[in-house]
């Protein structure tokens, strides 16, 4: 079996529910991003991913908007 | 009475500011916290005989030392040591909520909770054990709905309650796992045998946590040497168990908490799978419709504004008319009395100019409140984004921009709306190259007077975007240099829509509005009769008027005062734009306010009050200027200083004279060199 390698949350579609492995954005936003849920093993659903158009996800019950940037730092199974 | 200081806490988004308003009524008050533009409101309320002051800190999610709003709160609590916290929680999205509530209580704060919102969160199905909940975080918990004012006493009477019980001795704590648990109480004992001082200020565990997070305030705050040198090894140490930063595992752990005793206490009866929310989003962050919307949007906010707030600026300035008629009669006609002039001219005159914009900003910040509290607000600015970020800016500086078109004052008070001091001062720099109302009377004088019926339009079109190409060209290179940085990345929450209540709406369009009265209203009247002074004396004697009808006269004056000397003095600066005294003095007079450039003018060509529409001025001008000058001129007042009641906003918003004057002083500057260059260039390739 092929072992699933972390990818950036950027390029889930939407519609599907993904786990959280890590964040690369630095000591603030790490904080931040965890402080907000986004946290390792969280569920994250992608509600909406298209060009051009905000990257919106829900986790936790509530919805947030991501920039491309941030999103490409969010690695997830 | 006995007093009770109260600090409300919660993540924005939670209704924390209804809730706010609710137990304060109007008896508000708002501020900055000492040295940082973070607004600080305060609230007083009077119940069971004590005596009670609220006040509102910002909303944050968590009490990190990574945001500005963060540390305001968290140092709040610490310093000011309230006799309660009161943690407003949105009922309906509990566990994200509930997270700034275990650092609350890590801060061992008497506690009390407002489950807000609860009408939606039973809604969704949710049931609360209330009582076990309670008992599990040792706090109060109180349902509420904000804005329905709802359970108010219920709130008021815990908060009551728990003010006269002793401090907590807390029994349930977040246990962070067996490792962690190991090196806090490594660093808490050291922390308690070097750093007494501290430990008896913040609480020794508490400190432990923070430093084992490298928050980089408390690391700093830590002089002890020896501390620091037990901390590093410890999070050496976790980092290479967890695989992870101790941080990470720490927020982690505290999840863990929150999930375990909302597993035991919260029960889910329904599933919900498309909220009305989502229905909305589909179109309003649509690709294809999410931009025109929000045009449409923004037009109907400037609708709103202007149009809408031309009626009562019309009463207004027919009142401030009447009131200088009235006074005036108080002496006889075609008296020049001294006391007449100053109440009459400078006092009306600049205040009247004042005020009559209030029904404008009322309105304003009524569309900005409607906007954010029903949660548009979060959308447009992500739609904005994208383009404003090519720009360096965030997406919100949008809507301040476009409010500039109509006037300074108000957009750079809307400015606030952006949280990046970077993104809201580069914003700020840039607003009064946003054509504002008041230049537009200048260009409705020259274009008429200078330019044929087809290349009007056209020529007004191009002031307005050399304008905005300015704005962009400047933003760029304030934030190569001056005000390099990072934008933050983009990360925001997008709370679910809701209708805005009329009474809070009222109560933020209020407070905004009184503040420009208040602050606006009084420097603006002292800097009007200074210019009145200036423009009235000194005076030419008797005789040398005799023989010349009431304008002349006037126009004689004009040139006399210290503002008309000060023109002819810069005249030969201003030569090479093609401008001469008159126009010198005319500029001069316009610092006051825009619309004051075309009323000296007509003084200056002793052609009586006259206004825009005037031919006879505008026959004066195309005698003694070409079209190029004319041009020039209007590229001067489009870039150059802003009036005065700007000046004075951007002090207010920057907290700091030095970029008000570096405002004033670079926008002049830039208007200077590129009428300058196109005067100059324009002579050569014409003459």
């Amino acid at each position: 079996m092929e072992q699933k390698q972390p990818r950036p949350l950027s390029t889930v579609q939407a519609g599907e529910t993904v786990k959280l492995v890590r964040t690369n954005a630095g000591h603030g936003l790490n904080s931040r991003l965890a402080s907000m849920g986004l946290l390792p093993n969280v569920e994250i659903t992608v509600v909406n991913n298209t060009h051009p158009g905000p990257f919106v996800i829900s986790v936790k019950d509530s919805k947030m908007m991501l920039g491309r940037g941030m999103a490409h730092k969010i690695m997830v199974l | 009475m006995n007093k009770i200081n109260v600090a409300l806490a919660g993540n924005p988004n939670s209704g924390k500011t209804t809730i706010f308003n609710m137990l304060t009524g109007a008896r508000q008050h708002v501020g900055n916290y000492p040295g940082v533009t973070v607004e600080k409101k305060e609230g007083l309320c009077k119940y069971a005989g004590f005596e009670i002051t609220f006040v509102d800190l910002p909303g944050t999610y968590s009490l990190t030392a990574y945001s500005i709003e963060e540390l305001v709160a968290r140092n709040f609590i610490i310093e000011e040591q309230p006799d309660v916290v009161v943690d407003i929680v949105d009922a309906s999205n509990l566990e994200r909520n509930l997270y700034l509530a275990t650092q609350l209580i890590e801060m061992n704060v008497p506690l009390v909770l407002a489950f807000n919102m609860s009408d939606i969160a039973r809604r969704k199905g949710l049931l609360f054990d209330i009582e076990q909940l309670s008992k599990l975080l040792e706090a109060a918990i109180v349902p509420t709905v904000g804005n329905k004012s709802k359970g108010r006493v219920e709130l008021l009477d815990a908060i009551v309650k728990t003010a006269q019980q002793d401090k907590p001795q807390r029994t349930h704590k977040v246990n962070y796992g067996s490792e962690i648990e190991e090196e806090l109480t490594r660093i808490e004992a050291i922390i308690i045998d070097k750093e007494q001082k501290m430990a008896a200020k913040y609480g020794s565990r508490w400190l432990a946590t923070k430093l084992l997070e490298q928050d980089p305030d408390i690391t700093a705050k830590v002089q002890n040497k020896e501390v620091l040198e037990v901390v590093t090894p410890s999070i050496e140490h976790l980092n290479t168990i967890f695989a992870d930063e101790p941080q990470i595992i720490m927020a982690d752990r505290r999840y863990g908490f929150i999930s375990g005793a909302c597993q035991e206490t919260v029960k889910s009866t329904v599933e919900s799978r498309h909220s009305k929310s989502d229905v909305i989003d589909a179109v309003v962050i649509n690709r294809v419709l999410g931009l025109p919307i929000f045009l449409l949007l923004m037009y109907l906010v400037f609708l709103l504004t202007f149009k809408i707030g031309e009626f009562p600026m019309g009463w207004l300035e027919r009142f401030f008319s009447w009131a200088a008629k009235t006074i005036a009669a108080f002496w006889p006609a075609g008296s020049e009395a001294l006391l007449k002039s100053l109440l009459v001219d400078g006092i009306i005159g600049g205040v009247g100019g004042v005020i009559v914009f209030l029904p404008n900003i009322l309105l304003l910040f009524l569309a900005i409140a409607i906007l954010e509290d029903s949660g548009y607000m979060a959308r447009a600015a992500f739609i904005m984004d994208r383009i404003m970020h090519r720009i360096g800016l965030h997406g919100k500086s949008f809507i301040p921009m476009l409010i500039g078109f109509g006037c300074s004052m108000p957009a750079i008070m809307g400015a606030r709306i952006l949280e990046n001091k970077r993104n809201r001062f580069a914003t700020i720099m840039v607003i009064p190259l946003m054509s504002c109302g008041a230049k537009l009377t200048i260009y409705a004088l020259i274009i008429p007077a200078f330019f044929q019926e087809e290349w009007r339009g056209p020529v007004l079109w191009l002031i307005y975007l050399i304008g905005i190409v300015l704005a962009i060209i400047c933003v760029k290179v304030l934030r190569l240099t001056v005000l390099k940085g990072e934008t933050i990345p983009f990360v925001m929450e997008l709370p679910p829509y809701r209708m805005p209540t009329l009474k809070s709406v009222c109560i933020h369009m209020w407070q905004r509005g009184w503040m420009y009265l208040k602050k606006a209203g009084t420097i603006i009247l002292a800097i009007s009769i200074i210019l009145w002074a200036a423009m009235s004396w000194p005076k030419p004697s008797q005789e040398s008027l005799a023989g010349l009808d009431s304008e002349q006269a006037k126009q004689k004056q004009l040139a006399y005062s210290i503002v008309g000397r000060l023109g002819r003095t810069i005249e030969p600066a201003l030569t090479p734009l093609g401008f001469d005294w008159k126009i010198g003095t005319a500029l001069i007079g316009a610092t006051a306010a825009k619309e004051v450039f075309v009323s000296q003018l007509s003084i200056v060509y002793a052609v009586g009050s006259a206004d825009q529409g005037s031919q006879t001025l505008r026959e004066k001008l195309q005698a003694n200027y070409s079209p190029l000058t004319a041009f020039c001129i209007m590229l001067f007042c489009l870039i150059s200083a802003p009036c005065v009641a700007t000046v004075v906003m951007t002090k207010k918003e920057t907290n700091s004279w030095r970029w008000a004057i570096f405002q004033f002083a670079g926008l002049t500057a830039l208007a200077y060199f590129v009428t300058l260059i196109v005067y100059q260039l324009g002579s050569f390739l014409i003459g």
